[in-house]
């Protein structure tokens, strides 16, 4: 005897959603944290399978009170973690200073790292002079750990002045600066992922030491590009980090619909056969460590890593943008892993190396930093009142030699002498 | 203006034997000779390493200069362009093969995005000196992703340069220039050349490349410059616009006519020598534009407005546009599609009874 069909149900599409909208908040059960100190530190050349249960659980070194915990602590010392703090607080106010230069209308368009400023600060700290990273627009820290990049410069580039070193050609902080190792930035999300495994597999094909370092964020990873880049960086075993920052947010698409529900963004790196790490961004000491061990290990000629960075959005997406319209108003202030810059400040303090005076003197010195050479950039011009780059520099640079065509239509612009 | 045109094949030095190939041998060469004069220069693609390329283009080549520098890709033309394009800005030369212009489309985005416009938006920061090789055009009976000619979708592109050879000695020495160009190049290669001439008589028995002058190929390093196009056949009647398998049946149909066309082969689809073009056009006043792609919006809808806009006051007629038809292209129905020479033949005399 058969059994009877089970009786058919209409079929249902499922639609994520996040559990906090305006007005009510968010549930953050759903991250699955690990307490400080208690996910393993696998040897340097552990086969990536062997790497699933990171995939899952989270790298953490601080834990509540700002004590240094397990076998991640990297023993930084005083001095390497307050030029890591100083990193973020830069970060932090030159963010804070240049979001205000956008609302004066000194620039067109603006994006903050806020709550993220470890995950770059760290990394930068932790990769050598020469490797080279491929950024996402919410990378400034990268940028802004690093002594030999003038603030000037990048913001110049923000204001698209006559001393921009793009031109005039790109949006605000679409920076390109090679010798700090900081590849152009595209607007199109993704594509920088499978080009950071092109220059790796460069690097490997050449016998150079060198490595890359790809970033994409969590909205980013539905792009075809990061699965181009996770098979090629596994087919050819790319010295390459494959950086993920989960900010939760890509606009005002919660990371479920980006598909991270029920599951992690690290876990796709398991899956391709690339060792896979999953950590909290923020925390400092566990971004450097787990930077330090993943560019190890590409550079031993060990293969690529993928590392998942669990941090939040504190801010909107950019200056276009008002989260207020689908996130709740507080949810950074309920993040389970809070402030990057307080957690790292308590253990410099607990330690004894920091203390509040330093903080406000330090904070201090770096607004009168930031707002000098947003002083000195506006020289230069600005958007609204200024010298921008000259009509034939629109011209240039688009070949590397300009086909007679080009030089047609600069001409024609030229005869027209900034008349529209 | 572009003063590079040159009307006659760029003299070859006399020490440099020449040996008939084919245009698949000229292209495999060409990669052979910049694989051993540059370590920078890689080759890699769907089944171009071991196996040496659907089409044998770079039969050996992995043997002879090994792993690290003629590889086997993943199915992933968004991922071997892009990998291309991080390669250029580490400081390589890669020579990246699509194995159809068909399949290019899902790597648009690498191109259009990134590869085109790595030198501007960086202000000559980073650069894409990256070459894409991708076999074009019908005739085969390839169906609707075998037979495509896509070059107006990269024409549009700024900071691309669009090239297509019509035979094994411009094929290497194009390919060549390609290669050291410092440009991101779409390198078109007709797959109904690879073998021999064809001039759209498909009922007629194909013939090799062997007994044709073009097929002459030197064994070493040569090179023909970009923006400069070849009088395929010069005349005095009217003047033809093409490039690819066209220059064939266009050939086939100023024989079949008579008529004396002057066949204008652009080879550098874009940017284009247009100190050629004007200047056949000005002394023949009538013009023709073939290609096999389809109509509208196509590159011949840019070549017919350049005529008109450069030589209006010399035009006798009004410019014949020659194309595919503005459908998919069939499998069947391939020799209704494709523009051969009793079209080109019609076409040719109406400008001339114009």
């Amino acid at each position: 005897m058969s059994e009877p069909l089970p009786q058919r149900q209409a079929l249902r599409l499922h639609v994520p959603e996040p559990t906090g909208r305006p007005g009510c908040h968010t549930d953050f059960s759903y991250l699955h944290l690990s307490a400080a100190g208690e996910v393993r530190k696998p040897p340097l050349d552990a086969a990536p399978r062997d790497t699933a249960d990171m995939a899952y659980s989270l790298v953490r070194v601080l834990d509540e009170n700002g004590q240094a915990m397990g076998p991640w602590d990297p023993q930084l010392s005083p001095e390497l973690m307050r030029r890591g703090l100083r990193a973020m607080l830069k970060t932090r106010i030159f963010d804070a200073r240049m979001l205000i230069a956008q609302r004066q209308k000194k620039m067109s368009f603006y994006m903050q790292s806020l709550g993220e400023e470890a995950i770059g600060s760290a990394h930068a700290l932790a990769i050598d002079q020469g490797d080279m990273c491929f950024p996402t627009y919410r990378q400034q820290s990268l940028l802004l750990a690093r002594d030999d990049v003038d603030m000037v410069e990048l913001i110049c580039q923000l204001l698209s002045n006559e001393r921009d070193p793009l031109k005039g050609r790109q949006l605000p902080v679409m920076y390109s600066i090679k010798r700090a190792g900081f590849f152009s930035i595209s607007g199109n999300l993704a594509t920088q992922f499978i080009q950071a495994v092109g220059w790796a597999m460069a690097s490997a094909i050449k016998g150079d030491t060198r490595i890359a370092s790809g970033w994409i964020g969590d909205g980013a990873t539905a792009e075809a590009d990061f699965h181009t880049a996770l098979t090629f960086a596994h087919v050819y075993r790319a010295p390459v980090i494959l950086n993920v920052v989960n900010n939760q947010w890509a606009i005002s698409t919660f990371q479920a619909i980006a598909g991270g529900e029920a599951t992690t963004f690290a876990a796709r790196g398991v899956g391709c056969g690339i060792a896979s790490l999953r950590v909290d961004g923020n925390d400092f000491l566990a971004v450097y460590a787990v930077s330090k061990w993943a560019a190890e290990r590409a550079r031993s000629n060990l293969g690529p890593t993928l590392i998942e960075w669990v941090t939040y959005r504190a801010g909107p997406h950019s200056t276009s943008d008002d989260p207020s319209k689908y996130r709740p108003a507080d949810d950074w202030s309920k993040f389970p892993l809070g402030d990057p810059i307080t957690r790292l400040r308590q253990h410099l303090t607990l330690q004894g190396e920091w203390s509040d005076t330093q903080h406000e003197a330090t904070q201090k010195e770096l607004e009168a930093e930031v707002g000098a050479a947003l002083k000195a950039a506006e020289r230069f011009g600005t958007l609204g009142h200024g010298h921008v780059p000259s009509i034939a520099s629109m011209f240039e640079d688009v070949y590397k030699d300009m086909p007679p065509h080009l030089i047609d239509q600069m001409q024609q612009v030229q005869k027209l002498g900034g008349r529209p | 203006m572009n003063a590079r045109s040159e009307t006659e094949v760029v003299p070859i030095a006399s020490d440099d034997k020449t040996t008939a190939m084919t245009m698949i041998q000229a292209l495999r060469s060409a990669m052979d000779v910049m694989l051993a004069r540059s370590g920078d220069v890689v080759v890699f693609g769907q089944d171009v390493g071991y196996f040496g390329g659907v089409f044998r283009c770079t039969e050996g080549l992995q043997a002879k200069y090994g792993k690290s520098r003629v590889f086997d890709a993943p199915i992933s033309e968004g991922g071997i362009v892009g990998i291309a394009v991080g390669m250029g800005a580490y400081g390589l030369r890669p020579v990246a093969e699509i194995q159809f212009a068909d399949y290019f489309y899902p790597a648009s985005d690498q191109i259009v995005s990134e590869a085109a416009r790595l030198r501007y938006r960086s202000a000559g920061d980073f650069t894409a000196p990256i070459t894409l090789r991708m076999p074009c055009g019908g005739g085969i009976y390839g169906g609707q992703t075998h037979s495509q000619s896509p070059e107006a979708l990269f024409t549009h592109v700024c900071g691309l340069r669009t090239v297509m050879p019509s035979n094994p000695y411009d094929a290497k020495g194009l390919l060549i220039a390609a290669i050291e160009c410092d440009d991101p190049v779409i390198f078109l290669e007709p797959k109904r050349l690879y073998n021999g001439p064809f001039d759209g008589h498909h009922d007629r028995p194909s013939v090799p490349w062997t007994n044709h002058p073009l097929g002459q190929v030197p064994e070493g390093y040569y090179s023909l410059p970009l923006e400069t196009a070849s009088v395929f056949r010069p005349g005095t009647d009217l003047t033809v616009l093409t490039y690819g398998t066209m220059v064939f049946v266009a050939e086939a149909a100023a024989n079949e006519t008579g008529i004396s066309a002057e066949i204008i082969d652009l080879r550098s689809i874009w940017p284009l020598d247009l100190p050629a073009i004007i200047n056949s056009v000005r002394k023949t006043r009538r013009c023709v534009v073939l290609h096999e792609a389809t109509r509208t919006s196509g590159f011949g809808a840019e070549l017919s407005a350049l005529v008109q806009e450069h030589c209006f006051y010399h035009l006798e007629a009004p410019i014949e546009r020659i194309t595919g038809w503005d459908t998919p292209y069939p499998h069947a129905q391939e020799w209704d599609y494709f523009p051969g020479p009793a079209r080109v033949a019609a076409a040719f005399k109406r400008a001339m009874e114009a």
